[in-house]
């Protein structure tokens, strides 16, 4: 496995894999939130999210996550100054979207945004339940004879009174639906699973996969700031 | 299709005198122009204009200009071979283009082709990477009997769509990442898939990828932007099984 990790390919196959990784971690971390607007005594998200936080696996699986996306981005930086590097000097005149989607020539610049909001989210939520001293603990709800933090509580009153936090966390979505509307199936031509059949598909469930997160996401902060939460 | 003229066309072309010196624009107009020229017929109309007025003649490459030798390059109006797909650019023609028109040509922007004179540049970065593993290395008799070795037909069909790449380098030069891994890819596939090329696969995966990588081509994304300026075509399933024989090699070791 010599120097596979400083060749071109080996790279992309990393980068695939943390992608794929975070694509799984999307899957979980969505589907409980939807929680929040299945149940507005907010019992159902609160169970999940103390369960979340109480399970050894979630435990070990948080820092390979965040390993997940420190190699991401480490690997985004790196490949995308390689690529800028590539093309000392530039054309005078490029008509690129004739022939590339919008969202796969931009992919770092989404992953920037991304990144921003998520700085913001974990300011937002992260904090208070990890580490209350530097922000507002959350306070405690028993659902059940089980005492745990109202994390319902948490979420939705930033939503129903912060439209700016609202159409913050809406944008984010869409950029993370771009993001994934080219990096799904991107992952998998990048380990060769890919050919004439399976590219067609693989794009479909992509852009299926990437309407899904985006709307899904949005959905959530829009839920409240409409008052369907009361 | 009837003949039209167009009356005069502006051509805003790169002119660098060689590879240390800067390059610039040159603005030049060119008038009745047929619609039937191709596109390097109307240059060679600019630089018998050029002579005429004792001036320094554009360089431009081309030789076999029936699309099959890769030599002609240009950036187009900021398109490879020009607006058209699937053609090269000596197969383009004025018919594309409207009277009156501005129309930039650029020679392929990449670290990897270095300008030699105005539209020209160096694609020996290519001849390397083929140099490094683009080739079996056994000396063979003479031609084999028709079907002493048996290839499925849709392999055999796949390597063909490979191997009619011309190494043009419409691919890495179109590629935002200046990447040349569709061309990388036509190779290797062409050769893996068939049982003479099958046996070095492995180390030619790794060798021309090395080689590649060492040129300061850039990495691939997967924008497929290459696929459709390829003249030839070459789909970028090719990079796909790249990353697959890559991989494999890789896991050999
Ligand atoms: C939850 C968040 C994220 C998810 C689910 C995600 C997912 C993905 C996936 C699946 C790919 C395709 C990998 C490949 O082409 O092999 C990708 C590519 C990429 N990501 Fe992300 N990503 C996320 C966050 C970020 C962040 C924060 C950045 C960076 C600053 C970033 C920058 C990039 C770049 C530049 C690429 C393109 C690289 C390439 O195609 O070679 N991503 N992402
Ligand atoms: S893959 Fe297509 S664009 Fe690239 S060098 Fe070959 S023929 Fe030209
Ligand atoms: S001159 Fe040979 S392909 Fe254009």
């Amino acid at each position: 496995m010599s120097n596979f990790l400083t060749s071109s390919i080996g790279k992309k196959v990393i980068m695939s894999i943390s992608g794929l990784f975070l694509i799984a971690f999307l899957i979980v971390h969505l589907s409980l939130n939807l929680l929040l607007i299945f149940d507005n005594s907010g019992e159902l998200f609160n169970i999940g999210a103390h369960f979340m936080a109480t399970n050894p696996i979630i435990k070990v699986v948080e820092p390979v996550l965040a390993l997940g996306f420190v190699v991401h981005i480490i690997l985004a930086t790196i490949l995308t100054i390689q690529n800028m590097k590539a093309r000392p000097v530039g054309y005078a005149r490029s008509e690129q979207s004739n022939n590339a989607s919008w969202a796969s020539r931009n992919m770092f610049i989404l992953g920037g945004l991304i990144l921003i909001f998520l700085v913001i989210h974990l300011y937002n939520f992260w904090l208070n339940i990890k580490l209350p001293e530097l922000g507002t603990p959350l306070e405690i709800t028993t659902v059940d004879g089980v005492e745990m933090e109202n994390a319902y509580l948490m979420v939705s009153s930033l939503f129903k009174n912060s439209v700016f936090f609202c159409m913050l966390y809406v944008l984010a979505a869409i950029f993370l639906g771009l993001h994934l509307s080219h990096g799904f199936w991107s992952c998998f031509q990048s380990v060769g699973f890919s050919n004439k059949i399976w590219r067609k598909r693989l794009e479909w469930v992509g852009y299926l996969f990437a309407i899904v997160i985006g709307v899904g996401f949005a959905i959530i902060p829009l839920y409240f700031l409409a008052g369907f939460a009361g | 299709m009837s003949e039209n003229i167009l009356k005069e066309l502006t051509l805003k072309i790169w002119r660098q005198k060689d590879a240390k010196s800067k390059g610039r624009f040159e603005t030049y107009k060119i008038h009745n122009i047929s619609t039937d020229t191709s596109f390097l017929e109307m240059l060679d109309i600019l630089n018998e204009q050029l002579v005429v007025e004792s001036k320094e003649t554009i360089a431009f490459d081309h030789d076999c200009r029936e699309g099959i030798c890769g030599m002609c390059s240009l950036f187009i109006n900021g398109r490879a071979h020009g607006p058209d797909d699937e053609v090269t650019t000596c197969q383009l023609h004025m018919r594309r283009f409207k009277d009156g028109e501005t129309i930039t040509i650029e020679p392929w922007r990449s670290g990897a082709f270095p300008v030699v004179k105005d539209l020209i540049v160096d694609r020996k970065a290519f001849e390397k990477i083929l140099q490094a593993g683009g080739y079996v290395s056994v000396n063979t008799g003479g031609v084999p009997d028709a079907n002493s070795i048996p290839i499925a037909n849709d392999k055999a069909e796949e390597a063909m769509d490979a191997a009619a790449c011309i190494g043009c380098g419409a691919c890495a030069a179109t590629c935002k990442n200046s990447s040349a891994m569709l061309f990388v890819a036509a190779k290797v596939s062409q050769l893996a898939l068939l049982p003479q090329g099958k046996i070095e696969a492995a180390r030619r995966a790794k060798a021309m990828v090395a080689k590649m990588d060492e040129l300061g081509f850039g990495n691939c994304t997967n924008t497929g932007a290459c696929e459709s300026e390829c003249p030839k075509q070459i789909s970028i399933s090719h990079i796909a099984r790249l990353n697959r024989e890559f991989l494999k090699a890789k896991l050999q070791d």
